[in-house]
Parts: C-alpha cells; sequence; structure tokens
C-alpha cells in the first residue's frame, strides 16, 4: 500500500511541474505581448503613423514610423510575391508531376527542409554576396531578393503539406474528363487548396516583414520612403533595432511604436489564417 | 517547372559555395584550425581569431537549451497526454503564435524585462554582479523562442505514438504518469531528441533577439552573468565597416560558413533520425 502512495505523489508531483510548465509557456507570450502594448500605448501617436522622422531617425525626436511601416510592407509584399511564384510551381510539379517514392521529389523536400532550418542571418550574408555579384547596391530590391529566398522553404513547405492530402480521385477524376496534367494542377488542385495556400503565404508574409538579421545587410536604412526599387528602404524590425539603442526618451518611442505596430501585423496575419481555414474549409471537397 | 524545383537543392550548395568563395581571400593566409581556435580578435592589425564568439554561441546556446527542454518537453507531454481538449486547442494556436513574434520583438522584451530582473535582481541574490546584458539573458530569451520548436515536433512525435500501447500500460496497473514515462517517452525517443536538436540549431542561428540582450563583448565568458559576443551578433553588428578594413568581410563571411555547416549538421541530423523513427513507426 505504501509503496502505491508514492507512485501517486510521483504522479501528483510531475502534473504539477507540467501545468507549471504549459503555464510558463503560455505565461511568456501574454507576457511579451503585455509588455510591448503597455510601452508602446503613450507612443501611439496619429502622429507617429502618418509622418516620417524629422531630422534623421536616430537623433531626431520629431516625426513618426511611416518610413518604416511602408517600407516593411513594399518589401514583405514583393518578397512574398516572388516567392510565390518560385514555391507555387515548385509545390505543383513535387506533387503532380512525380511519383510519391521518386528520389528527385525527397531529395527536394529533404532541401526544403534544410533550408529552412537555416539562420536568417546567413540568409542576409548570402543575400549580400548576390547584391555584390549582380552590381546592387543596398537597396528595396535587394531586400525583397533577400527574404523571398528565406521565404521560399517556409511557403513551399506549408503549400506541400496541404496539396500532398488532395485525394487521389479527384485528380483521377479530372484526368478521366480529358484535363491535362497542368489544367488539372492550375483548376482543380489549387483550387482545392486555396485556402490552405493562402494560409502558407500569409505565414511565409509573417515571417517576411518580422526578420530583421536578413535585410540588415541588404535592404538599408532610410528616414524616406522608397520610390523605386533601386533606392534604400526601412523596415520595422531594423527601425526597433536602431532606435531602441539611442540615448533620446523621444526615439525610444518610436522603436517601441515599431514594436507594436508588427507585433499587430502578426497578430492579424496568425487570427487571419485561422479564419480562413475555418471559413473555407466547409467547401473543399473530401 | 522541373528547372524551378530543382532550385532548394542547388540553393544550398550556392550558399556554401557563395561563403566559401567569400572567405577564401582569409582561408588562404590562415589556417581554418588556427582562425576557429585563436582567441585574438583585431581587425586592425588583420587578426580575426573567432574562437571567443564561438565560446559565447555555445554558452547561450547551453543556457537556452538548459531552460527550454524541460519546460518545452513537460509542456509538450501536458498537452498530447493530460490536457482536456479545450485546453489543448486552445494552447496550440498560442504556442504557434510564439514561434510567429519577430525576434526583434523578442529583443525588446528581453531589453525591457530580462536584463534588469537579471541585473538587479537575479546578480545580487547570487552575490554576484552583473550589468544584466549577459549569458543567462541570451538563454532566457532564447530559451522561450525555441520553445514552440520543441514542443510543436514532439507533440507529433507523441500523437503517433498508438493508442493500444498506452491502453495496455494502463490496464496493467501502471499510473498515468508511469505509462508517459515507460511507453510514450520511450516509444517517441528518437523523435524527442530531432525535436532538440532541432531547437538547438534553431537557438545556434538566432541573431536579432540574443544581440539585443547578451553585451557582445568579444572575451570569453567564464560564468552566466558575464557578457558573451555570439557569432551571429558579430556578424550583425560589422557589417557597416566590414568594407573598409582589408579581409574584414572575409572574415565575416568566414563566420557565416562556420555558422551555416554546423547548422547544416545539426539539421541533416535531426531529420535522419525523424526518417528513421517514421519508418520504424510504420
Amino acid at each position: 500500500m505504501k509503496k502505491l502512495r508514492r507512485r501517486k505523489i510521483e504522479e501528483r508531483i510531475f502534473k504539477l511541474f507540467m501545468l507549471g510548465s504549459t503555464v510558463v509557456v503560455i505565461g511568456s507570450l501574454l507576457l511579451i505581448i503585455g509588455t510591448v502594448v503597455i510601452k508602446s500605448l503613450p507612443a501611439m501617436k496619429l502622429s507617429m503613423i502618418t509622418q516620417t522622422p524629422k531630422g534623421g531617425y536616430y537623433l531626431g525626436k520629431e516625426g513618426g514610423i511611416l518610413n518604416a511601416i511602408v517600407g516593411s510592407l513594399y518589401l514583405a509584399s514583393g518578397a512574398t510575391l516572388l516567392a510565390v511564384l518560385l514555391s507555387l510551381p515548385i509545390v505543383l510539379f513535387l506533387n503532380i508531376y512525380t511519383k510519391k517514392s521518386s528520389a528527385f521529389a525527397t531529395f527536394t523536400r529533404f532541401s526544403l527542409d534544410v533550408l529552412w532550418g537555416i539562420p536568417s542571418i546567413v540568409y542576409g550574408a548570402f543575400g549580400f554576396i548576390i547584391m555584390v555579384f549582380l552590381g546592387l547596391r543596398t537597396s528595396l530590391l535587394a531586400g525583397i531578393i533577400t527574404v523571398a529566398l528565406l521565404e521560399i522553404p517556409i511557403m513551399s513547405r506549408a503549400m506541400d503539406e496541404v496539396i500532398r492530402l488532395v485525394p487521389e480521385a479527384l485528380k483521377d477524376a479530372s484526368y478521366s474528363l480529358g484535363a491535362t496534367r497542368l489544367e488539372t494542377a492550375l483548376k482543380v488542385v489549387v483550387r482545392q487548396c486555396l485556402p490552405g495556400i493562402v494560409t502558407a503565404v500569409l505565414i511565409a508574409f509573417g515571417r517576411g516583414i518580422g526578420d530583421a538579421a536578413s535585410v540588415l545587410f541588404t535592404a538599408g536604412f532610410t528616414d524616406n520612403i522608397p520610390a523605386s526599387l533601386l533606392q534604400p528602404a526601412a523596415t520595422l524590425p531594423l527601425a526597433i533595432f536602431f532606435q531602441l539603442g539611442t540615448p533620446y526618451p523621444e526615439v525610444q518611442q518610436r522603436a517601441y511604436a515599431s514594436a507594436a505596430v508588427l507585433t499587430l501585423i502578426i497578430l492579424v496575419i496568425s487570427l487571419g489564417s485561422r479564419f480562413l481555414i475555418r471559413r473555407f474549409a466547409k467547401h473543399m471537397i473530401k | 517547372m522541373l528547372l524551378l524545383t530543382a532550385v532548394p537543392g542547388v540553393l544550398v550548395f550556392l550558399m556554401l559555395f557563395g561563403l566559401l568563395q567569400r572567405s577564401r581571400a582569409i582561408l588562404a593566409l590562415k589556417s581554418f584550425s588556427h582562425l576557429l581556435f585563436s582567441s585574438s580578435w583585431h581587425p586592425l592589425k588583420g587578426e580575426f581569431g573567432l574562437f571567443p564568439f564561438l565560446m559565447g554561441t555555445l554558452w547561450v546556446t547551453l543556457a537556452a537549451m538548459v531552460i527550454a527542454i524541460p519546460i518545452s518537453l513537460l509542456t509538450a507531454v501536458y498537452l498530447s497526454e493530460y490536457a482536456p481538449k479545450f485546453v489543448r486547442e486552445l494552447a496550440k494556436p498560442m504556442v504557434d503564435l510564439l514561434a510567429g513574434i519577430p525576434s526583434v520583438v523578442y529583443g525588446v522584451w528581453g531589453v525591457l524585462l530580462v536584463v534588469p530582473f537579471v541585473g538587479k535582481t537575479l546578480a545580487p541574490f547570487f552575490g554576484t554582479y552583473s550589468s544584466g546584458y549577459c549569458v543567462l539573458s541570451g538563454g532566457v530569451v532564447l530559451a522561450i523562442m525555441i520553445f514552440p520548436t520543441i514542443i510543436h515536433v514532439s507533440l507529433e512525435v507523441f500523437s503517433s505514438v498508438p493508442n493500444a500501447l498506452r491502453e495496455t500500460s494502463l490496464s496493467l496497473g501502471a499510473t498515468q504518469w508511469e505509462t508517459v514515462k515507460h511507453v510514450v517517452l520511450r516509444k517517441g525517443l528518437q523523435g524527442i531528441i530531432a525535436a532538440i536538436v532541432l531547437g538547438l540549431s534553431r537557438a545556434f542561428g538566432e541573431t536579432m533577439a540574443v544581440l539585443m540582450v547578451v553585451g557582445n563583448v568579444p572575451k570569453l565568458p567564464h560564468s552566466v552573468f558575464d557578457s558573451a559576443y555570439p557569432l551571429p551578433a558579430l556578424i550583425a553588428n560589422n557589417y557597416g565597416e566590414m568594407m573598409s578594413i582589408p579581409l574584414y568581410d572575409s572574415a565575416l563571411m568566414l563566420a557565416a560558413l562556420v555558422l551555416l555547416l554546423v547548422v547544416l549538421v545539426f539539421n541533416l541530423a535531426a531529420r535522419f533520425i525523424l526518417i528513421k523513427a517514421e519508418r520504424k513507426a510504420e
């Protein structure tokens, strides 16, 4: 009997540890979001998001973070577009044109996994090499190329996971009606998987807009809104990074505001993709 | 489409090749092992010893792993074996969200909360002095960043353990924790190792958040309250001046190459373990 009691106590102790750990994990998320919100509330004025910084982003005390917001949106949109143009054909090819057991497909999936694990600072260094190779300067274009490379594995893996689940019967039905493989891919498979594909795009966009290390070398930083692809662009993550390090509290406010805007964008994307999955899941042919 | 599909495979090699090409200038002058194990970092004198930075990365990564492994594994076990359905449904998106938060935001949080806490509360408590910008702060921030990776992979591993095995164990009179300990964890051991290695490689390459809280002093750390200067932070901090000092850019590209190689090895190992475990399960 004594032994049974010891076993029950062990059970209780570990259950307590597990509950504690879960609370720590969830708690840190709430703590992070809470800290950013509380710190940024006093900084949130309309001028913050409608003006560019006045007198230099590092020293000037007036103005807002419009340059970084617009720069980040340009950069992430461009990179995501480029990544979609590359990822979608890759994933469709893997799932429709190659056999399940093909060594080429296995190798490509494996490579995507490996690329997914490469740290963004290495993408930054590699992007820098490409930039020098192409004779570009730090610019929106160089940033877009680098971030697109970073997004491809994320997007492709997420798309692959949904497109893999398309039932064979659906494809067979399309073939039997005389559709070619390309028609099947674009008109049946893409349509069937649209919510999944959009979610993959959103996830990649979120990663792209939040990444600092990859754009540090390539996109540059500026007080202005870029007017062409060849001009440098400010980004929210770098706006946070640079402006937090200044001795002026007014400038630090801009860093907090940038952090809040960035976190808000990530939250909206995360909730949005969840909503999309629920909303469209019922239209899919099972 | 075939050509495009070859891109991911080629890209890995292209990255290795590109970084190697750019770091050849410095490798021509000094041997790889000398650069890796020399502690003298004086770019103006042309000395580029990466050892302090390598150790900085190791210290911070190790600190993060010590914190992250038990907490993430216990959370994963709770969510997969104990938690009621609604808790699981509620917790999973939150873990995903934690993975989605940009690393600079983690950095801001670290500067605002973790650094003062470590510097003003924790260090005096242990009777030492610390500015707060130290290995421990980096470890704490990094640990939270890799929670989602370890939890996510572990959850998948646990869900692949057949329920029949759990029921057998329970029917023999084992408590739920004993079932977890002897059946679930044992069956999923390989997968758990893979999860940890994936977390480790994520921690190894993480840049911005660590850079913001770890102090960036190029010296070997001797305790968790010392500052450190990890490899990724070195690359990120010096991009501005690297073109003005000879060989500097080459040394930084070598640092990136070392980082890439280490992460590649970790990743390959983890993927192989996962593939092997999957085959065994079938």
